[in-house]
């Protein structure tokens, strides 16, 4: 039986400080995080890097030749409320989410989040001087051949050989561009011109490289191994995706996170297809990607010719038949399970039938249809820069000035419920307990990490508690302990540490 | 991938395509008022400079 889906997602955000002269975007991400945690929080908790260790691969190794992701312990990190972990990463603000039991709270803190850096950004504006401006795109890349990320986890079975799941979640990853994708003008890949991919359905196929490797930052690949667990290592793995974009539109957050939980539950109980395997898998990711009538077809490893709807279709099949045997209580329950099959069905046939029917669901086609217009009324070419600050300003989170927000996409989350998501944690994970706490006793938490808070209670040494088990440290098991608790060294004593 | 033809027969079947179509062409003209609606609006909001704005936007790779 598959383990539940708990999932999180993290997104790097563009940063753009206006008229400072030499810009320094490690600085402007800084000013950008500092301003919400002074502004908006009681006290700064920091993060424990304890337990981080990004360079173990899941393949069975420890840093093979390949250079292993740096931990910048320096820079800005912190521990949000809401159990989300707020850092400078590189050079870019980037916001993870809190462990979320379903697609669609897992939509609602991607929201939450997107609240989160817009009142960053008008906070830190308020303390520059006049005439600068710090500007944050929700997107990954810079137009110029710079790319940063939007990664998803998910929680999956530890005991599931890493091989089967790479095998069968590529082709998955693959042919999900298709409702996935963020959309982009141009190519940032070597040698191709706007006249040879003037426009693309994705933000991020550029710059993949490898199928399988433990790299985030240069020759990426689909399937990342990066092997931290922040859980009980020998029951679970985290899987690191790496090959997605950050979505303006809410339903294709919610679809991506809840069909790709849906397709690893599927591996776990080793009922995904296995005869989808491309043939060459990094160049299909990009021609999926410059396919925008989505009329090619792609030579699988057994050599038939298909589709990227039929890939998408053959997994749609093979996802009925696993709830009907399984249910579908490991991605949050009957109602979302239901919910998320039948608005895959929905895409899917919309994709094959009347793509355009799409403009208020998918961000590719609403730029699609947004810059067709835009170059027609104004007799541009798709290089003209008109347009590329257009592309820059679809996921533009000013408020006055973003267009994803004006174009009239659908809603997934409400918005009271993004309102609390702000500042409280989800209630089914283990973040209740970190965001609680932090919320409690702040002046008592030295820091925090995924799977474990640090307390100094005074006169006794630091108190670390783990918290291995995801989907312990609920509302269920400690709202009321919490509640009754003064004092961390109340609860510590009550949790018998 | 034998399931997929099964699922192909949720989308429209060809003897309703004539309906949908006339449907469709009452929904697209409103749709493209929408989008010069729209268009108005974006000429509005657009960067003053944008061909700057573009140059200017030059991000780090992270991950």
């Amino acid at each position: 039986m598959a383990v539940h889906k708990v999932l999180g997602i993290e997104t790097e955000f563009g940063i753009l400080h206006r008229n400072d002269g030499e810009s320094n975007p490690v600085a402007a991400s800084s000013m950008i995080i500092n301003a919400y945690v002074n502004g908006f929080l009681e006290r700064r908790v920091g993060w424990d890097f304890e337990d981080e260790h990004p360079g173990v691969d899941a393949r069975g190794f420890n840093e093979f030749d390949a250079l292993a992701p740096e931990i910048e312990t320096h820079l800005v990190n912190a521990v949000l409320t809401n159990g989300a972990r707020y850092y400078v990463d590189h050079a870019h603000p980037e916001l993870s989410t809190p462990e979320c039991t379903d697609a669609l709270q897992c939509t609602t803190y991607d929201r939450a989040a997107e609240e989160i850096l817009i009142r960053s950004m008008e906070k830190a504006n308020e303390l520059l001087p006049e005439g600068e401006e710090l500007v944050i795109h929700k997107n990954n890349s810079d137009g110029k051949g710079n790319s940063y990320g939007c990664h998803e986890n998910y929680l999956v079975d530890r005991a599931v050989p890493f091989g089967r799941i790479v095998q069968q979640v590529m082709p998955f990853f693959i042919s999900r561009q298709v409702f996935c994708g963020a959309g982009k003008i141009g190519s940032e890949a070597p040698g191709l011109t706007h006249a040879d991919v003037p426009f693309q359905i994705t933000q991020r196929a550029d710059f993949f490289e490898e199928e399988v490797g433990l790299e985030t930052t240069l020759k990426r690949p689909i399937v990342n191994t990066r092997d931290e667990p922040h859980a009980d290592s020998k029951k679970y793995r985290r899987l690191h995706v790496i090959v997605g974009d950050a979505n303006m539109s809410e339903l294709q957050t919610y679809l991506k996170l809840g069909t790709t939980a849906i397709v690893l539950a599927m591996i776990d109980d080793d009922m995904a297809p296995d005869d989808c395997v491309f043939e060459t898998p990094v160049q299909t990711l990009r021609q999926v990607s410059y396919d925008i009538d989505l009329a090619m077809v792609h030579r699988l490893a057994n050599g038939q010719k298909v589709s990227a709807l039929d890939v998408q279709w053959a997994y749609y099949a093979a996802a009925e038949k696993w709830a009907d045997r399984h249910g579908f209580e490991v991605v949050g329950g009957e109602t979302i399970g239901k919910d998320l099959m039948s608005r895959w069905n929905e895409v899917l046939v919309a994709l094959e039938s009347d793509p355009d029917s799409l403009t208020d669901s998918i961000d590719w086609i609403a730029k699609r249809r947004l810059y067709e217009g835009y170059r027609s009324r104004h007799d541009l070419d798709w290089s003209d820069p008109k347009l590329a600050a257009l592309d820059l300003q679809y996921h533009d989170l000013r408020p006055d000035k973003g267009l994803a927000r004006r174009i009239g996409l659908k809603r997934i989350s409400i918005d009271s419920e993004v309102e609390a998501a702000v500042d409280s944690p989800p209630p089914s994970t283990r973040a209740y307990f970190r965001g609680r706490c932090l919320e409690r006793y702040p002046d008592e938490i030295v820091a925090a990490n995924w799977d474990s808070m640090v307390f100094d209670v005074g006169s006794d040494p630091l108190r670390r508690v783990p918290m291995l088990e995801p989907l312990r440290g609920t509302a269920a098991h400690v709202a009321n302990l919490l509640d009754e608790c003064d004092n961390a060294a109340e609860l510590l004593r009550r949790l018998g540490t | 991938m034998a399931e997929q033809e099964q699922r192909r027969q949720s989308a429209p079947r060809t003897d309703e395509v004539e309906v949908e179509d006339e449907a469709r062409g009452d929904s697209g003209k409103e749709l493209k008022a929408d989008l010069d609606d729209l268009l108005d609006e974006i000429d509005d909001v657009l960067e003053t400079n944008a061909e700057e704005f573009v140059k200017n936007y030059v991000q780090k790779g992270g991950e």
